[in-house]
């Protein structure tokens, strides 16, 4: 990813900012020009609550170039309260311990580095809610 | 009056004991946790970094708090493993929270002291109008040397602060400092490790200049230790904070619930910040508390607070730090933990 779309996406990398209709009241993440639901333009821009439930997921053994030091790891998709689903990694668990309708809670973590001289790309990943 | 009004921590998930490292150099664990009493520590997982660990325990601070993170005038850091060497922690951490772009920031490095220092920048300022509300932060992935003492206590953990005048749990009542030149730690440029003076960091150093903030500050607010209900001081490790208490006047149950080492090991720059949150979790309304930080170089800050009937009314907003600290571990083994570290030598 290119610096300027990193530096692009940091409200939703960070904050979990999503764009609320303004016309049919649903919450789009990433927030979009158009909405897909009603066709609206017009947006409120609100924090997502981060707290969700697991509805699907795989693992992941084999990665993509600079997630290989973090094998075995799960990527899953997640409903949240918000009523947005989205797909995260999921991280500070035994992926193999995981379960769909397991309740997970947004972290502030890496993502992924430009090597040992690049920058470091921050983002929201996925942990068990067990209240730490 | 001018306080705390939220404070939050985070502490990674993995531990490793210090069997698992005496196992691999040679040494007598036993001699550790007798010796320095130290059992276990903590270890930041592959995706946790000074950054990530200070913006998670800002938003427990936030959450007891109740500030809107627009509200936030500057963002202070303290550590000595800041993610970049040169780009700032402390604007990842305002923009993660939301209080850009109206806020000041600065990275803060005073070996072990960094975070009390952004609590002491941040009080002043407060005091002085200057701004509204600061958010103080202590956090570091410390380093130790593969085979070093320090590789049995440098540990990872964040504590952060909102300090105010609105919303107060603990009223800063006083704020004393003690400073000299004295080198008996560093890290120099492009170094992966610290080094020290081995004894020197001891009685010239941590007891010379703990002794010395916490003596000012007692003659300062005319104060002596027995009035104190609490008393928290920067702990290398878990000895040296329990023979400084006890030479200085300081009864156990003062210093218990502050006294975390043993089993999370020197977090650096959050130790005695963690310390302080974990007797926040602990303390009742109207008592008094003692927090002296330590770092080399050398110095130490010292804080008097006092506690509000508020701090009953937010505490359970966030996670406590004996919740953190004591459940949902994983326990790793010296090659794991090596690799989550980057203490081996890979292929380019």
């Amino acid at each position: 990813m290119s610096i300027p779309r990193h530096w692009r996406e940091i409200p939703r990398r960070y904050r979990l900012e999503a764009g609320k209709c303004k016309k049919c009241k649903v919450i789009n993440f990433p927030s979009r020009l158009v909405c897909p639901e009603c066709g609206g333009k017009t947006f409120e821009t609100v924090k997502l609550s981060g707290k969700g439930k697991l509805d699907t997921f795989t693992i992941i053994r084999v990665a993509p170039e600079g997630f290989g030091d973090e094998v075995p790891y799960a990527v899953g998709i997640i409903d949240l309260k918000d009523g947005v689903r989205l797909m995260a990694q999921i991280t500070d668990c035994d992926p193999t311990t995981l379960k769909t309708g397991d309740k997970l809670v947004a972290k502030f973590r890496k993502v992924q580095e430009d090597g040992k001289n690049g920058i470091i790309k921050y983002g929201y990943k996925f942990v068990p809610d067990v209240g730490v | 009056m001018v306080g705390i009004s939220g404070y939050g921590t985070q502490i990674p998930r993995y531990r490793i004991k210090v069997e698992e490292i005496a196992k691999v150099w040679g040494t007598d664990a036993p001699a550790y946790r007798r010796g320095m009493n130290l059992n276990e520590k903590s270890v930041p997982a592959p995706d946790e970094d000074v950054g990530t660990l200070s913006v998670n325990a800002a938003y427990n601070a936030l959450a007891r708090s109740g500030i809107a993170p627009k509200d936030i005038g500057a963002v202070y850091v303290g550590s000595e493993s800041h993610p970049y060497a040169v780009k700032p922690t402390g604007t990842m951490v305002a923009e993660a929270i939301g209080a850009c772009p109206h806020v000041h920031t600065a990275s803060l490095e005073f070996a072990c002291k960094a975070g009390t220092e952004g609590m002491f920048i941040g009080t002043q300022m407060v005091q002085a109008g200057r701004v509204a509300n600061v958010l103080a932060i202590g956090a570091d992935t410390s380093q130790g040397a593969p085979g070093d003492a320090l590789e049995y206590s440098a540990a990872a953990g964040a504590a952060a602060f909102v300090i105010s005048t609105k919303n107060i749990v603990a009223e800063l009542l006083d704020t004393d400092c003690y400073m000299t030149d004295t080198p008996d730690f560093w890290r120099r440029p492009y170094s992966h490790y610290p080094a020290h003076g081995g004894r020197f960091t001891g009685e010239p150093a941590y007891f010379k200049h703990v002794e010395g903030a916490t003596n000012a500050m007692l003659a300062r607010a005319k104060m002596k230790p027995s009035d104190f209900d609490y008393v928290i001081f920067h702990q290398p490790n878990g000895k040296f904070p329990v023979v400084v208490a006890k030479k200085l006047g300081f009864k156990e149950p003062q210093y218990r619930h502050g006294l975390l080492t043993p089993v999370l090991g020197n977090t650096y720059s959050g130790s005695s910040p963690l310390g302080l949150a974990a007797t926040l979790d602990e303390a009742k309304p109207g008592q008094l508390i003692l927090l002296v930080s330590y770092g080399s170089g050398a110095g130490s800050d010292a804080f008097i607070f006092k506690t509000t009937k508020r701090l009953l009314e937010v505490r359970d907003l966030a996670p406590r730090v004996r919740k953190q600290l004591d459940e949902h571990k994983y326990y790793l083994e010296y090659g794991q933990y090596a690799k989550n570290r980057g203490k081996i030598l890979r292929a380019e």
